[in-house]
């Protein structure tokens, strides 16, 4: 498949860096607001940042030709630092997370700059991101590339998997979706609560997808698995993440999935931060 | 109704290259099938997958197509519904859903197949618009303002095929968010939509044979509702017979009530509809009209005119 940059070991290094700054401002928002979903946002920050900084072709005098959906828009805070970095969204913006004057809220909500989808509905995105790659690809005769990061709680419903059939049967090469698999749901970890969700890898195969598997921390692993996919079917990245990943005390405890740290959490979230490897 | 709806499509599609028709397993029919021949691309069948209908028609709609969903009423508006909220009405994309064979027209098939609530249910969604044409010619301006001038999702419900045409002599134009007078007259004047207007006319046929002026309103826009033009209805007549085929709740009955209250109207205000029951009955579509008390002989008796 066609790459837009090169993923380097600087590349890697640039990577990390960016994800330390990010999961800080979200722990600075998070001061603001009761509920925040940090932890959902700390599993996909990686990923999503490959998305925006290495993936999405630079917009050329307009929009990018290609898309990313936050399909799980509980996570959406690390799409909102991210944005706010590319000057997509302004910093008052991310000051007003959640509040009367803001714009911004706990789900990305389609109309506000670089939300491409109304998302937090579990279960929505993968249609969505299906009949945008369709048209793209399709319809336009465009070489749009739809992106979609989707959690393993949204690959319980049902119309996400009606949705893979479809974008199977359709024939759409132009349809990326990550599943940031962090194993854990607001009831705990999701080997126990639903053992049934097992194998992941092999029921996404059978749908007609492509799938690689890889640690979602670690970018280039990332990079690597999407731009080395054949490309002759959809295509899904299994990320393996850790709820919560960044913050020792807040990694795989499912009260943190809504939960904001309190003053003293956030003074020790923020001394114990440092950038994620893998 | 649903070959006008095929035909216009067809018609549109040839020009307007954003037109998709998007069904879940319903076999296309008429110029539905022309359609899929020339414009395959712009045709999908989702198989018995309804809310993926819906998502990927959002998908499409956001990426500038003006997608059309067409299956069984039942299963078009219920079955997805979180998606028609979501993805369609939240988001206000141009998406027309299309609910065929709505209210109890599968006579045989039992409540499963029975749409009943899709008035009440669609209309409580804001940014959607809720149409009920009531013959194929209706059908026809219906779906070519749905192709060429909504600007967000539509739900429309129709009949199955074979309605009579009941408006070439209507007295006003067809015109989204307007009542339509398919006759005036100024005692009783009998509000409907859909395929129930046909039962409309031959009520009135009785009422006039029995020394009333009637008017008959066709109502095929239930939302947004022409305010107006019902609050001018009820002031002009002094019976007012709303009939629907559909539930008590939330149907145009409870609106007109509404709309007389706040207008403090003085006339008398029946309102008919299907009871608020499934019932477990089979038959012709004319015999399950009648078990929920939605045929002429109790209406006419209702009214006092047997």
């Amino acid at each position: 498949m066609a790459t837009t940059k090169n993923a380097d070991h600087q590349s890697a290094e640039k990577a990390q860096k960016r994800c330390l700054q990010y999961r800080r401002r979200i722990l600075d928002i998070s001061q603001q607001v009761t509920a925040v979903h940090g932890a959902a946002a700390f599993s996909s920050t990686e990923m999503v940042d490959c998305i925006y900084h290495h993936l999405l072709r630079p917009a050329n005098g307009g929009k990018s030709p290609d898309t990313f959906i936050m399909s799980k828009g509980h996570g959406c805070l690390i799409q909102y630092v991210i944005l706010e970095e590319l000057g997509i969204l302004t910093r008052q913006d991310l000051d007003l997370y959640c509040t009367a004057e803001g714009r911004l809220g706990c789900h990305p909500d389609f109309g506000n700059p670089g939300v491409e989808a109304s998302t937090g509905s579990l279960g929505h995105g993968m249609a969505m991101a299906t009949g945008m790659a369709y048209t793209e690809q399709k319809i336009l005769k465009n070489d749009g590339i739809v992106y979609a990061v989707i959690s393993d709680g949204e690959l319980q419903e049902g119309s996400t998997w009606e949705a893979m059939m479809m974008a199977a049967n359709l024939g759409v090469t132009n349809l990326v979706v990550m599943l940031d698999h962090n194993g854990f749901q607001s009831f705990g970890r999701t080997a126990e609560t639903h053992p049934a969700f097992y194998p992941i890898r092999e029921k996404v195969e059978a749908f007609g997808w492509e799938v690689a598997e890889v640690n979602g921390h670690d970018f280039s692993a990332i990079y690597s698995a999407v731009t080395k996919r054949k490309g002759k079917t959809p295509f899904m990245m299994i990320g393996n993440t850790i709820k919560g990943r960044g913050v020792s005390f807040m990694e795989n405890i499912p009260m943190w999935h809504y939960r904001s740290p309190s003053p003293s959490e956030y003074q020790l979230a923020i001394a114990e931060l440092k950038e994620v490897t893998q | 109704m649903r070959n006008s709806f095929a035909d216009v499509i067809f018609e549109l599609g040839q020009t307007d290259p954003r037109i998709c028709a998007l069904v879940a397993d319903i076999s296309p029919a008429g110029s539905m099938v022309k359609f899929r021949e020339q414009f395959p691309e712009r045709f999908i069948n989702t198989g018995v997958a309804e809310q993926s209908m819906i998502g990927i028609a959002a998908g499409l709609a956001l990426r500038g197509m003006r997608p059309f969903c067409y299956t069984i009423a039942t299963f078009s508006l219920y079955r997805p519904f979180e998606m028609i909220r979501v993805d369609l009405c939240y988001q206000n994309l141009p998406v027309t859903v299309i609910g065929m064979g709505a209210g109890v027209i599968y006579s045989t098939l039992g409540s499963t197949h029975h749409t009943m609530e899709d008035i009440a249910v669609a209309s409580a969604l804001p940014n959607m618009t809720v149409l009920a044409p009531c013959d194929p010619e209706e059908m026809r301006l219906a779906t070519r303002w749905c192709a060429t001038r909504s600007t967000g999702p539509v739900y429309m419900r129709l009949g199955k095929a074979g309605e009579p045409n009941l408006t070439a002599n209507a007295l006003d134009s067809f015109e989204i968010g307007n009542l339509r007078h398919l006759k005036k007259g100024s005692d009783v004047a009998i509000i409907s939509y859909g395929i129930t207007v046909s039962m409309a006319i031959e009520i009135a046929t009785e009422l006039e044979a029995n020394g009333k002026s009637v008017s008959i309103l066709c109502c095929h826009t239930i939302k947004p509702l022409d305010v107006v033009g019902i609050e001018n209805v009820l002031a002009t007549h002094t019976q007012v017979v709303v009939l629907e085929e559909h539930v008590p709740h939330g149907g145009l009955g409870a609106r007109v009530k509404g709309i007389a209250w706040d207008m403090g109207a003085k006339c008398k205000l029946k309102c008919f509809s299907l009871k608020d029951e499934f019932i477990h009955k089979y038959g012709t579509h004319s015999d399950l009209l009648a078990a929920h008390g939605l045929d002429v002989k109790s209406v006419l008796q209702s009214l006092g005119s047997t």
